[in-house]
C-alpha cells in the first residue's frame, strides 16, 4: 500500500513537471509555430540567477522562488526580442534553429562564465522534506509540485479565458492577422505568451533545484526533450494537449519502472518510445490535437 | 477622409494592384467592385497594413498613414472585415466581440455596444457563450462585422461581405450596411455582388486585373452597361 501510494504520487509529481514544461512549449509553439528548444535554458538562466543571488548572500527561499519566476520570465522574453523577433516571419526551420543556437549559445555562456561543473545550490533544499501522514512518509516537494502545478494551471486557464490579452493569444493561435486587425498589438501578445512560458519554466527551475541542490549548464535540456515528447502526444499546439501529455508521460514512465523487472530496467526509455509510437500510430494528431483547420465554416 | 495615391501592391513578381488612386469622403459609401483576382483584396489589406505597398500612399484624415503598423491604423479608426469573416473560431461569440473592442477604454460604452449588437442580432446572443465556429455563415458574417464596429471605426471596410453566402443572407447583410451609412458610418465595400453593393453605394470603383478601369456614379456604371457585363458579369 505504502509502495503504491509512493508510485502513484512519483507518476503525479514527474507528470506535473513535465506538464508545467510542455506547456511552456505549446503556448509558444500555438501562436508563433516556433518549437522552442531554448525553453531548458530559460530553466537555466533562472536556476544560475538563484545560484548567484544565494552566492551573494541571498538566504530567503521565498525571495529565491520569486526570484526564479521573475528571472525566467525575463530570460523568455528577452530571448523572442534578441533573437527570435528578428525571423518571426521567416520559415519554420528558421526558427527551430535559431532555438537550437540560443540553446547552445546560452548553456556555453553558463560553462564560460560560471562553470562546465554542477554548482551545490541549497537556498531551496528546505522544499524537500519527508513528511509523515500516520504510517505514510510521502515526499514535501512531491506534494508541493502536484498542488502548485495544480494551481498554476488553473491560473492559466483563467487567464487565458478571461484577460483580453489571454483571448488574444487563443485567437492569435488560429489567426494572427486578425487579431491585429483588433489593434491588439502583435509584440504583446507574443511577449505576452514568452512571459507566461517563462513563468512556467521558472516554477520548474524550483522544482529542479529543489530535488537536485544543483545546478549545471545543460540543467534544463533533457526536461525540454521530455515536454516536447509530452506536446506530441497530447498534440502539438494544444495546451490540454500538453497537460494531458505530460501526466501520461510520467504515468508510463513510472509505470514501466514498476512492472518492469529489476534487470530490465534500463528498457525504461526504449519501452516508453514503443507506447507513445503505438499512440500516434492510432492517433496521428495526438490525444487531444486537431486537424489544422484552415479558413472557416461556410453556410 | 481616405485617400489613396498610386498604390501599388506586389507579391514578388506578380503585380496585384498597379497604380491605383481612389477616395473616399466623411459619410460616403463607395464600392469598390471587380472580379476574383482583380487585386480588391491587395487594396483593402494594404489600406489595413497586412500587406506593405510597393507603391503610393495612404492618406487617412490627413495624415499619410502608410508607414503605420496596423494595429495603430486601428486605432486611428480605420477597420476593416476581412474578406472569408476570419472569425475567431475557437473562441465564443462574447469573445470575438470583446476582442472587437481591445483598443478602447470606456469600459461601459463597450457593454452599450455589446447590448445593441446582441439585441440587433438576436443569434448573436442566444449563441453569446458557444463557440463562434458553430454559427451557421450568414452568422458569421454578422459577427464579423458587429466585431469590426465594436472598435468604434470612423471608416470601415468591408472585403466582399457576400462571400459564400445565400441570397437572402446576402440581401440581410446589405440592409445592415445601408443601416450603418444611414447612421453616418463612412465605408468602403467590396464586392463582386454589383447589385447589392450598389443599393447604397454613392460613388463605384470598378477594377480588374489590378487596375481602375470605371470611377464615377453608380448610374455612370448602369450606362455603360458593357462595363458591367465586361469587369463583373451581372
Ligand atoms: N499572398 C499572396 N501571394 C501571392 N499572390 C497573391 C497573394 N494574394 C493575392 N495574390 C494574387 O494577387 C492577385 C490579386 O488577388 P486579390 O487581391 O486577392 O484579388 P481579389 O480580392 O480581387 O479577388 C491575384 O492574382 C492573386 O493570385
Ligand atoms: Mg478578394
Amino acid at each position: 500500500m505504502d509502495y503504491a501510494l509512493q508510485q502513484l504520487l512519483n507518476a503525479l509529481a514527474f507528470g506535473a513537471e513535465y506538464s508545467l514544461v510542455a506547456l511552456g512549449l505549446a503556448v509558444v509553439f500555438s501562436i508563433m509555430g516556433l518549437v522552442n528548444f531554448a525553453h531548458g535554458e530559460i530553466i537555466g538562466v533562472s536556476a544560475y540567477s538563484v545560484f548567484l543571488a544565494a552566492a551573494l548572500g541571498l538566504t530567503s527561499p521565498i525571495v529565491a522562488v520569486l526570484l526564479a519566476i521573475a528571472a525566467a520570465a525575463l530570460a523568455a522574453i528577452a530571448f523572442e526580442r534578441v533573437a527570435f523577433r528578428p525571423v518571426r516571419y521567416a520559415p519554420t526551420t528558421t526558427g527551430l534553429l535559431t532555438a537550437f543556437g540560443v540553446s547552445i549559445v546560452v548553456q556555453n555562456l553558463f560553462m564560460l562564465l560560471i562553470s562546465p561543473k554542477p554548482q551545490s545550490v541549497s537556498i531551496l533544499n528546505g522544499l524537500n522534506q519527508m513528511w509523515f501522514f500516520g504510517p505514510f512518509a510521502v515526499s514535501s516537494l512531491q506534494v508541493m509540485e502536484l498542488i502548485v502545478s495544480g494551481l498554476t494551471i488553473l491560473a492559466l486557464v483563467l487567464f487565458l479565458n478571461r484577460s483580453t490579452l489571454g483571448l488574444a493569444i487563443r485567437a492569435a493561435s488560429r489567426d494572427f492577422a486578425t487579431v491585429r486587425l483588433m489593434g491588439i498589438r502583435a509584440n504583446r501578445v507574443i511577449a505576452t505568451a514568452f512571459a507566461v512560458s517563462g513563468a512556467l519554466a521558472g516554477i520548474a527551475a524550483v522544482f529542479i533545484m529543489a530535488r537536485r541542490g544543483s545546478v549545471s549548464p545543460d540543467l534544463g535540456f533533457s526536461l525540454v526533450l521530455k515536454a516536447f515528447v509530452a506536446c506530441v502526444i497530447g498534440g502539438f499546439g494544444s495546451l490540454p494537449g500538453a497537460a494531458v501529455g505530460g501526466m501520461l508521460l510520467g504515468f508510463i514512465e513510472v509505470g514501466l519502472l514498476v512492472v518492469l523487472p529489476q534487470e530490465y530496467g534500463g528498457f525504461k526509455d526504449a519501452l516508453t518510445y514503443v507506447i507513445i509510437v503505438a499512440l500516434l500510430v492510432y492517433r496521428p494528431e495526438g490525444l487531444l490535437g486537431q486537424r489544422v483547420e484552415l479558413g472557416d465554416k461556410e453556410i | 477622409m481616405l485617400k489613396v495615391e498610386n498604390l501599388g501592391v506586389r507579391y514578388g513578381a506578380v503585380a496585384a494592384v498597379r497604380d491605383l488612386s481612389l477616395s473616399v469622403g466623411q459619410g460616403e459609401l463607395v464600392a469598390l467592385l471587380g472580379p476574383n483576382g482583380a487585386g480588391k483584396s491587395s487594396t483593402i489589406n494594404a489600406l489595413t497594413g497586412l500587406v506593405a505597398p510597393s507603391a503610393g500612399r495612404i492618406v487617412l484624415d490627413g495624415q499619410d498613414i502608410s508607414r503605420v503598423r496596423t494595429e495603430d491604423r486601428i486605432r486611428a479608426g480605420l477597420t476593416s472585415t476581412p474578406e472569408g469573416r476570419r472569425i475567431f473560431a475557437n473562441l465564443t461569440v462574447g469573445e470575438n466581440l470583446r476582442l472587437g473592442a481591445a483598443t478602447r477604454r470606456d469600459p461601459k460604452g463597450v457593454r452599450q455596444d455589446m447590448e445593441r449588437f446582441l439585441a440587433l442580432f438576436p443569434v448573436l446572443s442566444e449563441r453569446y457563450a458557444q463557440a463562434a465556429g458553430t454559427l451557421s455563415g450568414g452568422e458569421q458574417q454578422m459577427l464579423a462585422i458587429a466585431r469590426s464596429l465594436m472598435s468604434r471605426p470612423k471608416l470601415l471596410l468591408l472585403d466582399e461581405p457576400s462571400l459564400g453566402l445565400a441570397p437572402k443572407i446576402v440581401v440581410r447583410i446589405f440592409d445592415f450596411i445601408g443601416q450603418l451609412k444611414a447612421e453616418g458610418l463612412t465605408l468602403l465595400v467590396v464586392e463582386q455582388n454589383a447589385r447589392q453593393a450598389l443599393r447604397f453605394a454613392d460613388r463605384v470603383y470598378v477594377m480588374s486585373s489590378g487596375v481602375l478601369r470605371f470611377d464615377g456614379p453608380p448610374s455612370g456604371l448602369a450606362d455603360e452597361h458593357g462595363l458591367l457585363n465586361l469587369y463583373i458579369g451581372g
